[in-house]
């Protein structure tokens, strides 16, 4: 019996479009996911400890604002110290091809942007959450 | 087709029992509104050009049906007439044409002002300011807050000074600007207001529209500093200030924008947006505002969306309600009380990663829908801003499209050319009445606040957002390139980028300001400003002088935060 896959769905920054991150949510939810939704502007820090505290297996970011390389790499970097090493972090929104390879550099695991199918995303974190959970022994 | 809407006055209740008096009474009310808009539009100029088909057949300013039925006057009318179905001129766009309003902005005041000045030689006819994130949500650039945002998404103004820089060699008495803010709309409007000051420019004769538009935001956008009720205080201020002193200046821009970005359907942006407007209305007759006073200064922004008669008639529909909304319920008398006037911009929702040369025709379909609906200005999207701010090259390409729709396809020559078509006619019925299904729903829920602090909206939008991401991916919407007709995509999109040193540039500017500058002077003008919000008064006249004093947008926003404290949301799925 294998628990039910948790995820956070964390808008952080000043960035208010949250239709993306909604829209993710529900689509998780309605896979069978749980799925915590932060509300509106956290720091990199409330993110990883929002997603420790709450023992997701991955923190979906949505960033809209052109910021992503500012925010993103702390909050992996927060995710480790936390003891949150094996929690997934991806980030979704507009970040353009060269930015993706050097967050994905920086141990964010996939990025996500527009024209991604909510289907793709869910086999995405359905795979690479078994597989997260088969290294740790389940 | 639909079944008949309530009579209104002057249509069905209003007829007498003889048909043949019926007959002869509605033949006579029609010509004599004939009569008055011929007369208009012998008054109104038109513009130099040729209102001619490419063959030569001459177009006339309006068509109108042969036999018009009885609901002819009080559901179409005339342009220019009441209710404004068919636009808000006489003349439309033979008259003038509509603004092509490209919003800019991005890093620092001095690379905005350089952006504006080439789009005005390109042509442009007003300019638009977007602002960056720290900016929108008042704080200072070197806020810790404010890392990485500081001029990302708009420019970044911390003071006065980058206000002078960013409109420095643009007289303001010869552009009209439109600021898109909104939480901070009075502190940056009185920023502007004191550059017009220094440039020698009186406040009369400024043009232009603050969005301050703050209910959205609550709804939609998500860009707030205080609660709403002292938001909505400090949108009444401006809108009683604008109309004492900045008599053509607009201090708001009702939208429905973002509420469609954020996922809405066309009946939820119309309805929500006219709701809000409402709002503002009530607030404004509470403080003791004549109707006629301030209504005539209000404006509008509208998406305008990839389904094309939709949105042609959504426009349509919003004329008529808000026309009868201010006669017949506010008891509005004069005529430019009851007209919307409205900006339009091309959904940037509905353009995708995918094939990104695309998004080029589906802006130029949807500035065809607003320029058929009847849109004062207009911006194009860029066919890059799935990805990017615009580059120079897109950003050129999407004035270009408003210059065909305007010069080349001859679709200015005659106005409302949709009018009377059994289509757009029986949406724009059935827009108007689903709006109206929305107004008395939220009148139960006890107003738009209400609305608002429940999650009434915010609930409705993702919900739309979501069925639409459904059928999408199921296939039953088709998205050209996304779900369909897709192909490998080989080059990679150019990408502006923002000079990574905009942010350091921006902190040392404004910690060289704040050495310079005189403090006593700022921390008086601060405590000032503090009292009258505290005491209630209209804070337009403390917040232009603590403009003056280069207090700077953090310093200010942090001081009302004192006394109105800062908003919270409850976040739903």
């Amino acid at each position: 019996m294998t628990r039910r896959i948790r995820v956070l769905i964390a808008k952080v920054g000043m960035d208010g479009h949250d239709r993306g991150a909604k829209v993710i949510a529900r689509a998780l939810r309605d896979a069978g996911m749980e799925v915590i939704y932060s509300g509106l502007f956290q720091s990199p820090e409330s993110t990883a400890r929002m997603a420790v505290q709450e023992d997701v297996d991955l923190v979906g970011v949505s960033i809209l604002s052109g910021a992503h390389m500012t925010l993103l790499p702390p909050i992996r970097q927060e995710l480790d110290r936390l003891g949150g090493g094996e929690i997934l972090l991806v980030a979704g929104g507009t970040i353009p091809p060269d930015d993706a390879a050097a967050l994905k550099a920086q141990g964010v695991a996939e990025v996500f942007t527009p024209g991604h199918s909510l289907e793709a995303i869910v086999r995405w974190i359905e795979a690479q959450v078994a597989a997260a959970r088969g290294q740790a022994a389940w | 087709m639909q079944p008949d809407r309530e009579p209104r006055p002057g249509t069905a209740a209003a007829r007498p029992a003889d048909p043949g008096a019926e007959v002869e009474a509605a033949r006579r009310a029609y010509e004599e509104a004939l009569a008055r808009y011929r007369e208009a539009l012998a008054q109104s100029p038109e513009r130099e050009g040729l209102f001619t088909t490419l063959s030569g057949l001459p177009v006339e300013p309006l068509y109108t049906p042969s036999q018009p039925d009885p609901d002819y006057l009080a559901k179409l009318g005339f342009p220019g007439e009441y209710p404004f179905t068919r636009g808000i001129h006489a003349t439309m766009y033979r008259g003038r044409l509509w603004t092509i309003r490209q919003f800019a902005g991005f890093g620092t005041a001095s690379e905005t002002n350089a952006r504006f000045k080439y789009l005005l030689e390109q042509g442009q006819t007003g300019l638009s300011v977007a602002f960056d994130m720290p900016t929108l949500l008042g704080y200072d650039s070197d806020h810790p807050r404010s890392l990485g945002e500081v001029g990302r998404e708009g420019v970044a103004i911390d003071s006065l000074e980058d206000m002078e820089t960013l409109f420095e060699g643009i007289p303001l008495d010869q552009v009209s600007t439109s600021m898109t803010i909104n939480g901070p709309a009075a502190i940056l409007w009185a920023m502007y207001l004191v550059t017009a000051e220094k440039q020698g420019v009186s406040l009369a004769r400024l043009r232009g529209t603050i969005q301050n538009d703050i209910l959205k935001e609550y709804m939609a956008q998500k860009e707030w500093i205080f609660p709403p009720e002292p938001s909505v205080k400090l949108v009444v201020d401006t809108i009683e200030f604008g109309s004492q002193h900045v008599p053509q200046w607009n201090p708001i821009s009702i939208s429905g924008y973002h509420i469609r970005e954020a996922g809405s359907t066309a009946v939820q942006e119309l309805a929500f947006t006219l709701a809000n407007g409402f709002h503002y209305v009530e607030a404004c007759l509470q403080r003791g505002l004549a109707i006629d006073q301030f209504a005539p200064r209000l404006s509008f922004f509208f998406n305008s969306h990839l389904d094309f008669f939709e949105e042609i008639a959504k426009f349509r529909a919003a004329r008529r309600i808000w026309a009868r909304a201010m006669r017949e319920r506010y008891g509005a008398q004069d005529p430019r009380s009851w007209r919307l006037r409205f900006h339009t911009q091309t959904a940037g929702c509905s353009l995708t990663a995918q094939q990104p040369e695309v998004n080029l025709i589906r802006t130029a379909y949807q500035a065809l829908a607003a320029v058929l609906g009847g849109t004062q200005s207009l911006h194009t999207n860029a066919l890059d801003e799935v990805y990017c701010l615009p580059t120079e090259h897109a950003a050129t390409l999407a004035v270009r499209t408003q210059q065909v729709l305007a010069y080349e396809i001859g679709v200015v020559n005659s106005a409302d050319p949709l009018g009377g078509s059994y289509l757009v006619e029986a949406l724009t019925d059935q827009l108007e009445a689903e709006a109206e299904k929305y107004f008395r729903q939220i009148e139960a829920l006890g107003g738009v606040i209400a609305g608002i602090e429940s999650g009434f909206f915010q609930k409705e939008i993702a919900e739309a957002a979501y069925r639409y991401q459904r059928e999408v991916e199921a296939g039953r919407r088709i998205v050209v390139g996304v779900n369909a007709f897709r192909q490998e995509e080989d080059r990679p999109p150019e990408i502006f980028r923002i000079r990574p040193e905009v942010e350091a540039d921006q902190i040392a500017r404004l910690r060289r300001l704040r050495a310079r500058r005189d403090q006593g002077a700022v921390t008086g003008a601060l405590a000032q400003l503090r009292q009258a919000a505290r005491g209630g008064a209209n804070l337009m006249p403390y917040l232009m002088e603590a403009a003056r004093c280069y207090a700077t947008v953090g310093e200010i926003a942090d001081t009302l935060r004192e006394v109105y404290g800062e908003y919270q949301e409850r976040a739903v799925i």
